[in-house]
């Protein structure tokens, strides 16, 4: 039950850009197309999904303080999470390298769909950022799993929306210095508040 | 984006310390180039510290930090570092250089380390200091590059608090938690609820970049 709440959670109400503006980047960038938007979505929730429990454990049993006990007593004591950034931003350009190989292996159509995504979900905010809020909220691992993937799932809904809307807004006729950028926030304000209806939802 | 990569300086004499062209280095981010509303970069990790004016001037001191040394560091080594693996080269320098700060700040101002949280962390996959290690710091010389830095983190930095003064004054009611309008005897002013949410970064950006692109004369087709 408390997993399923997570994921609700974390793909609705803690939606990553809606909430926490993460990922803005290739929000802004890749949204003017609904079908490269799916393409980037599902590469997202992926990679979030891989790489949230894999830095869970990198966490827990080498970062943390006495995490590496494990090794013998003698470690109890070392604390190595001033190394968190290096270590966690390391292992997500690693995990997507390999997802990226492993996709190219064992589905060329797909690594032909995804492309040059792939690899710039490493500068991701939102991959890096669920790392450090799965951290900050003291999950355990299967929790981490859920919302790594959930707030996946969030991220491509925003995107694929936005994309949609900025096909149709082709059409409308926009102040000059508003066009591009400009409306784009103003939307994505707005889709704001509509998913802010989704507050205090919990099963 | 921008074109000072293409233009290599040939010099025979020393230039001076603040000509013209390095002048311009500093001051065409800052509006005519700037990184948030022109380039269209990190957006990404700081909007969500801009609900207050003091986390996001230290946001904005961080990022500033981090840009200035990373193309200060990157372009001392841009004749060393192989092509290939300049990516994972330039992310190490980041994510030690942010590593930094954060455990600067933890030390110094716990309290603000504490509201800013993650958000810390995120400058390393800020765009603006990828996008400038990219594009400037890795053909150009250190100072050159630390003046690049300046420019662009200045120009990034005017922005946000442009959009935390305008999110604090309408949705607290104050500017640096001193209460504007009861100072002028308004003591029942109405805050914004949702100028406090991320709404209101999204909206009030929106409208900033209309009201600069609309000075700056720039439409994006």
């Amino acid at each position: 039950m408390e997993l399923i709440n997570i994921g609700i959670r974390s793909i609705f109400i803690e939606n990553m850009i809606f909430a926490y503006f993460l990922g803005m980047c290739s929000f802004l960038a890749v949204s003017k197309k609904v079908s490269t938007a799916i393409g980037l979505g599902a590469a997202v929730i992926f990679v979030l999904t891989i790489t949230t429990p894999v830095n869970w454990l990198l966490q827990e049993y080498v970062l943390k303080e006495g995490g590496l006990t494990w090794l013998g007593a003698s470690f109890a004591e070392v604390n190595l999470e001033f190394l968190q950034f290096i270590m966690f931003i390391a292992v997500i350009a690693a995990m997507v390298q390999l997802v990226e190989m492993i996709i190219e292996k064992f589905s060329p159509s797909l690594y032909g769909t995804l492309g040059i995504f792939l690899p710039l979900i490493a500068v991701n905010c939102a991959i890096l950022g669920s790392s450090l809020f799965m951290v900050q909220k003291d999950y355990n691992l299967s929790e981490a799993t859920v919302f790594g993937f959930g707030s996946g799932i969030g991220w491509m809904l925003a995107i694929v929306a936005l994309a949609a809307i900025r096909e149709k807004l082709k059409y409308s006729n926009v102040p000059d210095g508003l066009k591009g950028l400009g409306i784009t926030m103003i939307i994505t304000g707005l889709m704001g508040i509509a998913f802010k209806s989704f507050i205090g939802i919990a099963i | 984006m921008s074109t000072e990569t293409l233009e290599k300086p040939i010099k025979k004499e020393s230039e001076a310390l603040f000509s013209k062209r390095r002048q311009r280095i500093v001051s065409d981010p800052l509006n005519e180039d700037n990184p948030i509303t022109v380039q269209v970069l990190g957006i990404c990790s700081a909007l969500a510290v801009t609900v207050k004016m003091e986390p996001t001037l230290i946001m904005s001191i961080a990022v500033v930090f981090v840009i200035v040394f990373s193309n200060l560091i990157i372009s001392l080594i841009r004749n060393l570092v192989p092509t290939r693996i300049r990516i994972i080269v330039q992310l190490a320098v980041i994510a030690t250089l942010v590593t930094l700060v954060s455990e600067v700040l933890k030390a110094y101002n716990y309290e603000m380390y504490k509201v800013l949280g993650a958000f810390v962390g995120l400058i390393i996959t800020n765009c603006i200091v990828m996008g400038r290690l990219e594009a400037y710091a890795m053909g150009n010389k250190p100072y050159d590059s630390i003046l690049d830095g300046l420019g662009s983190g200045f120009g990034y930095a005017w922005i946000i608090l442009a959009v935390a003064f305008f999110r604090e004054l309408f949705g607290s009611g104050s500017v640096f938690d001193f209460k504007v309008f009861e100072a002028i005897g308004w003591t029942n002013f109405p805050t914004n609820g949702l100028m406090v949410d991320s709404i209101g970064a999204f909206i009030v950006l929106g409208l900033i970049i209309w009201v600069q692109r609309a000075k700056t004369g720039y439409v994006e087709n």
